[in-house]
């Protein structure tokens, strides 16, 4: 099962003749990700090859849909043009919208979130480093990688990984393989403040999985999405969670490199969270380094 | 991004909201200009600096007070003298003061009551929000935790934008009633168009005032920017003082860094944002105090690492540096080698620890071990951490 993506799913690449969505193209096809499909408009018809692939690029979203199967999509275009690229996956009906493009202005993703409304597909991030649903081959490969993610630090399990950042991801899920747990997820919602998906939404999606069994939530000041989820949790969540919340040194008012990690109020500190999350029933790793440590005694596994 | 009064008034005049009449100058002879353009009696003379507290602070020079009343152009230009070229120190700018290189000129308003009227970004709501409050000229924190009643909140359309109808709403909660209802409506809307034309994530005026002789005017202002839309707001950028700034963050800027200074003595160089917060806290929970914020992105060149090595020393409070990378697709090897040459070329005497993980990390480390140099290297995180607070305490 796994949340979201399986090894089964198409993947399409909007942005892919660029530097950045190449790159990152090539080390999914490297994983064995069933990446069907480019789209770059005005090089419909071209084919991005890499090491025997071969994958034919189109110049709209809908035609790659059409012809391909592509039913997820991973946005690697610039930020100027990133809205128009999640609204028209999300005009042709794609499921999933993975945006990782970073840097887009907060006006624009205000207009898309409230255009996105109740239409069928879901959108994660912008700013994240995507989502994995590792493979049972060696070094996980078989699996579906969509984004930045590298893919060789997971493992096929059953621990759900959920995050604002990217390297913090890298960093659990490493912990974790290196002890000998997988993950049957991970996904970086990103550090935005106007996104498409948040810590509750995939909460409940860890808590529906049959495969999930335990799950890391990392996140970090500004807002409240560890609140809500954390709240959520006390009363639903049927699975043991460890939490971190990055940023306890961070100065108010300062942007800590994501656009969504400033400490606005007294509930957006690291403090404040960290107490709302222990408070319902989440084991609180006190460092980065004890993130999978501090699940897995949670979980009764160590 | 800040920016200057002065440069608030300049967008105030370009969106149509209401403000006393004022006049940026540089030099002293500008400021008596200026205030004969103006004309009239009861002009004030403002130092323009990114700080608060200007009106209660002190020049180097001895000369008390950033802000001054004036009735003549002499006196404007003879005060503006006395503050041009001169060091402003504030509660908010630290014992170094600031450069006061412009002075504002403005025709001095008498108030009959003071209010407050925010346009801010709501994350909450992934829209933006109306904050306003009878209770202008205050810490507007304070007002909404001692008595939120007061806090009037309107949420804006997303796609629709402010409606007049909201306005009205809000001009009656205030109590601005008859003419100074139509007055409130168009300012209300002239602000929000600004708010959104240019890309701006905070327009706070405090105070928005009514003056004796009934007039709605915005005073003071605050501005925030979203950095994401910069590159489609070529006015607002051209706005930017770097001289206001961090020099280090500047720096730091041009080679794509992301560097925020802090008050402790370990600095740090992270890849990605979440990682370097990270990094800091657990430097904190060792029982060290950070320096700095440094996040060198996902694809760190030599040359960054080496900018980022420069910028790091060039705070005096440094007394060792910690290097923590999770080279995902980095390659740990090539960041190992940036290090190393980033050592070597400014001499690098402070202990530094490096933690290094991911891609090709045995060779990365490998090139650490045989650079001659005396770095320290980390098993994980825990062990970084505790190492360098070990080695600072020497």
């Amino acid at each position: 099962m796994a949340i979201l993506v399986d090894s089964n799913t198409r993947i399409l690449v909007q942005g892919i003749t660029g530097d950045f969505g190449s790159r990152h193209a090539k080390l999914s096809l490297d994983y064995g990700t069933k990446l069907v499909a480019g789209v770059t408009p005005g090089k419909g018809g071209q084919f991005f090859e890499h090491d025997g692939h071969k994958v034919p690029v189109f110049d709209t979203v809908g035609e790659a849909m059409k012809e391909t199967g592509a039913t997820v999509s991973a946005i690697f275009v610039p930020p100027p043009f990133a809205a128009d690229a999640i609204l028209e996956g999300v005009d042709a009906g794609l499921d999933l919208v993975v945006a990782i493009t970073e840097g887009i202005p907060i006006n624009d993703m205000i207009k898309v979130k409230s255009a996105m409304g109740h239409r069928k597909t879901r959108l994660i991030g912008p700013n994240c480093p995507g989502v994995v649903t590792p493979g049972t081959g060696k070094d996980s490969h078989g699996g579906c990688r969509i984004g930045i993610a590298p893919g060789y630090i997971h493992k096929r399990g059953n621990v759900g990984v959920v995050s604002r950042s990217g390297t913090l991801t890298y960093e659990a899920v490493w912990q974790l393989t290196t002890r000998g747990y997988g993950q049957s997820t991970c996904v970086g919602i990103g550090g935005d403040p106007v996104n498409g998906t948040n810590h509750l939404d995939v909460l409940k999606m860890f808590n529906e999985d049959p495969e999930t069994e335990a799950i890391i939530m990392i996140g970090e000041i500004g807002g409240n999405a560890e609140t809500e989820a954390a709240l959520w949790a006390k009363d639903n969540c049927k699975k043991p969670i460890a939490g971190f919340i990055a940023g306890a040194t961070a100065p108010p008012g300062r942007r800590m490199g994501h656009a969504g990690a400033i400490v606005g109020g007294a509930d957006d500190t690291a403090q404040a969270k960290k107490r709302i999350l222990a408070d319902c029933g989440i084991a609180v790793s006190e460092t980065p380094a004890d993130m999978a440590v501090t699940l897995l005694k949670h979980w009764g596994k160590a | 991004m800040n920016i200057h009064e002065y440069q608030a008034k300049e967008l105030f005049e370009k969106f149509g909201v209401a403000s006393p009449q004022g006049k940026v100058a540089g030099t002293a002879a500008e400021a008596g200009q200026a205030a004969r353009d103006i004309g009239g009696t009861g002009l004030v003379v403002k130092a323009q600096v990114h700080a608060g507290g200007r009106g209660k602070g002190t020049f180097t020079n001895g000369f008390k007070g950033g802000v001054h009343l004036v009735d003549t152009a002499e006196q404007a230009r003879d005060l503006a003298g006395k503050m041009l070229g001169q060091i402003l120190v504030t509660h908010q700018t630290g014992p170094e003061g600031k450069l006061v290189s412009k002075v504002l000129i403005a025709k001095s308003v008498d108030i009959k009551k003071e209010y407050y009227f925010a346009v801010l970004f709501d994350r909450a709501g992934s829209r933006h929000s109306i904050i306003a409050s009878t209770e202008g000229g205050m810490n507007i924190e304070e007002v909404a935790e001692k008595t939120p009643e007061k806090i009037i909140k309107e949420p804006v359309h997303p796609t629709l934008g402010l409606q007049s109808y909201q306005c009205r709403k809000i001009a009656a909660a205030l109590g601005l009633r008859g003419p100074l209802m139509n007055q409130a409506v168009k300012l209300f809307t002239a602000v929000y168009n600004m708010y959104l034309k240019c890309d701006c994530s905070l327009i706070e005026i405090n105070p928005l005032a009514v003056t004796t002789d009934g007039q709605l005017v915005a005073l003071d202002a605050k501005f925030n920017f979203d950095d994401n839309a910069l590159y489609r707001q070529k006015d607002v950028s051209a706005m930017r003082d770097k001289t206001e700034e961090d020099p280090r963050e500047v720096a730091a800027s041009e080679f794509g860094l992301n560097y925020i200074g802090l008050d402790g003595n370990i600095a740090c160089l992270v890849n990605g944002a979440g990682l370097a917060m990270a990094t800091m806290d657990i430097i904190k929970h060792y029982g060290g105090d950070p320096a700095n914020f440094l996040d060198v992105g996902g694809g760190a060149s030599k040359e960054q690492v080496t900018a980022a090595f420069k910028i790091i020393l060039s705070d005096k409070k440094v007394k060792g540096i910690l290097v923590n990378i999770f080279g995902g697709i980095m390659d740990c090897n090539i960041v190992a080698t940036g290090i190393v040459a980033a050592a070597n070329e400014v001499g690098l005497s402070l202990p530094l620890v490096v933690r290094l993980e991911g891609n090709n990390v045995e060779a990365g480390k490998k090139t650490l071990a045989e650079s001659g140099l005396a770095i320290s290297t980390a098993s994980d995180l825990t062990d970084a951490a505790k190492k360098i607070v070990a080695a600072i305490r020497g």
